[in-house]
């Protein structure tokens, strides 16, 4: 009965991928909103930089992207590598946070202007007029594309094992090399268990909100 | 003394001059109506006035104190602006109401914060926020909707969010309230409840300009017209002059051309 030992396998292959994604959200989702106001600067240089970053970045493969990553340091300056964890992490990262700065964006702007503008004619200040009008309402917008990019992350978790980092899939791999089809699919049980929970989360989130409309 | 005088304001937006020397006065208690074309600066005279834009030159002053000078010291500081900001309101042509405040917190919030900047405001908060509130129901009760203090924006009509929105501009008691089109977003069969609240304010001697190309309702609720085109007063006067017997040519080609359609 092998049942019990691909289930611990698969579980530590598991954790490694819920530690790259949960880390992956850490970082980047404050590094997007960074990037987002780079992106919306007023100063022409930054916000053309800033965008064509974000253009390279969501135009290119993150495998391709993780591997450079990996390897480049190796064999462009002759450095020692990245710690395969950490050489994941600075890819999914960066990758995640250019994806999210265009969703920061688009909710930043999706505000009507006259929204600000009601709030400076009440003599309001620009913290105020932030927190008190505008912060909810970008929130409200962000969510459903968020959502989707979260769930998308939990999937690209399992580009890590193109560097051979041992997270769930390439776990199962192992099994699978040995002659079983099932881990995999077992595998599979885990992404929709996984997005399944965090589905159910932002429903709830966007059921919290729904009693007004943008 | 007039309650608000502008003198010589002038606007332009990189190369295009859109005022070209404003002036006005009125005095308190008296309705200004502002007529004139599409693009004749009528939206950029009210943003002025409220300091979403800064003028380049000119003069506004309030209660005979100059509180904006255009030109080399045009260097106000944010808080400033918001101070000067507070002798006038501003209601929308789009409302732009608050969507996730029921009617009455789009009337009370903005009081809500500037009652923080008040010296007694840790002693007496709940008092404070109570008379808010309370001058806010009246408000609403005053235009009609007391019967919808919990509504959100998305669950009134077009005439009902510009009632709250008229009713939250008044919360702050502005020394003079500005509309701009306050109706053309609407509905004709909205327009009407509209007017009537502004109409009502009128008999109750509130200040106010109003940009409208409602004419029949300019007619009725202004003391003074005010024709408008290419950035320039053309003339003003009492509604009977300019509507009855305008002096310049423009003006006639103007109103005739509005009552032709
Ligand atoms: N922020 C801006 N930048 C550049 N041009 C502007 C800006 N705001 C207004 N304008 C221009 O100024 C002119 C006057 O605009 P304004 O909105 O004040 O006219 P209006 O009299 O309110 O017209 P309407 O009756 O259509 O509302 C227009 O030609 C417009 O294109
Ligand atoms: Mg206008």
């Amino acid at each position: 009965m092998k049942f019990i030992p691909v289930t611990i396998s698969l579980l530590e292959g598991f954790g490694v991928s819920c530690v790259i994604f949960f880390l992956t959200l850490v970082f980047s989702l404050p590094l997007g909103l960074i990037i987002s106001f780079g992106s919306m600067s007023r100063f022409a240089p930054l916000r053309w930089l800033t965008r064509t970053f974000v253009w390279v970045i969501r135009g290119t493969p993150l495998m391709l992207q993780l591997m450079v990553v990996y390897y480049g340091p190796g064999l462009i300056f002759g450095a020692a590598a990245f710690p395969k964890l950490t050489a994941v992490l600075i890819a999914f990262v960066i990758n995640y946070a250019a994806y999210f700065s265009e969703i920061y964006r688009s909710g930043i702007e999706g505000v009507p202007r006259g929204q600000y503008e009601a709030g400076q004619v009440l003599g309001m200040t620009k913290s105020q007029i932030f927190f008190r009008v505008t912060l909810l309402q970008v929130i409200k917008r962000i969510v459903p594309p968020m959502a989707n990019e979260i769930i998308t992350l939990v999937k690209d978790t399992s580009l890590a094992r193109v560097i051979a980092v041992m997270e769930i899939i390439m776990v199962a791999g192992t099994f699978t090399a040995k002659g079983l089809i099932w881990p995999l699919f077992y595998a599979g049980l885990f992404y929709l268990a996984f997005c399944g929970i965090l589905t159910l989360l932002f429903n709830y989130i966007e059921r919290k909100l729904s009693y007004f409309r943008v | 003394m007039p309650v608000l005088e502008v003198k010589g304001l002038k606007k332009s937006f990189g190369p295009t001059a859109v005022l070209k020397g404003i002036d006005f006065s009125i005095e308190k208690g008296q309705a200004l109506s502002i007529i004139g074309p599409s693009g004749s600066g009528k939206t950029t005279l009210l943003r002025c006035l409220n300091f979403l834009e800064l003028a380049d030159a000119g003069t506004i002053s309030v209660n005979g104190k100059v509180i904006y000078r255009g030109g080399d010291m045009k260097k106000y500081s944010d808080a400033e602006i918001r101070k000067k900001r507070l002798h006038f309101g501003l209601v929308f042509q789009n409302f732009n109401l608050f969507p996730q405040y029921t009617a009455l917190k789009n009337v009370t919030l903005a009081g809500e914060m500037l009652a923080r900047e008040r010296p007694d405001y840790r002693a007496r908060k709940k008092e404070i926020l109570e008379e808010i509130e309370e001058n806010a129901r009246a408000l609403l009760d005053q235009v009609g909707l007391s019967d919808k203090l919990g509504f959100y924006p998305h669950q009134l009509s077009g005439g009902q969010q510009q009632r709250v929105a008229i009713a939250r501009a008044l919360a702050l008691k502005p020394d003079i309230l500005c509309f701009d089109e306050p109706t053309s977003a609407l509905d004709p069969e909205l327009t009407g409840e509209v007017l009537k609240v502004i109409r009502s304010l009128a008999e109750k001697n509130t200040t106010m300009v109003i940009v409208t190309h409602e004419m029949q309702f300019a007619r009725d609720v202004s003391d003074i017209v005010l024709f408008m085109d290419g950035g320039v007063v053309i003339e003003s006067g009492p509604p009977g002059q300019i509507f009855d017997n305008p002096r310049v040519t423009r003006t006639k080609q103007f109103l005739e051309r509005y009552n032709g359609t």
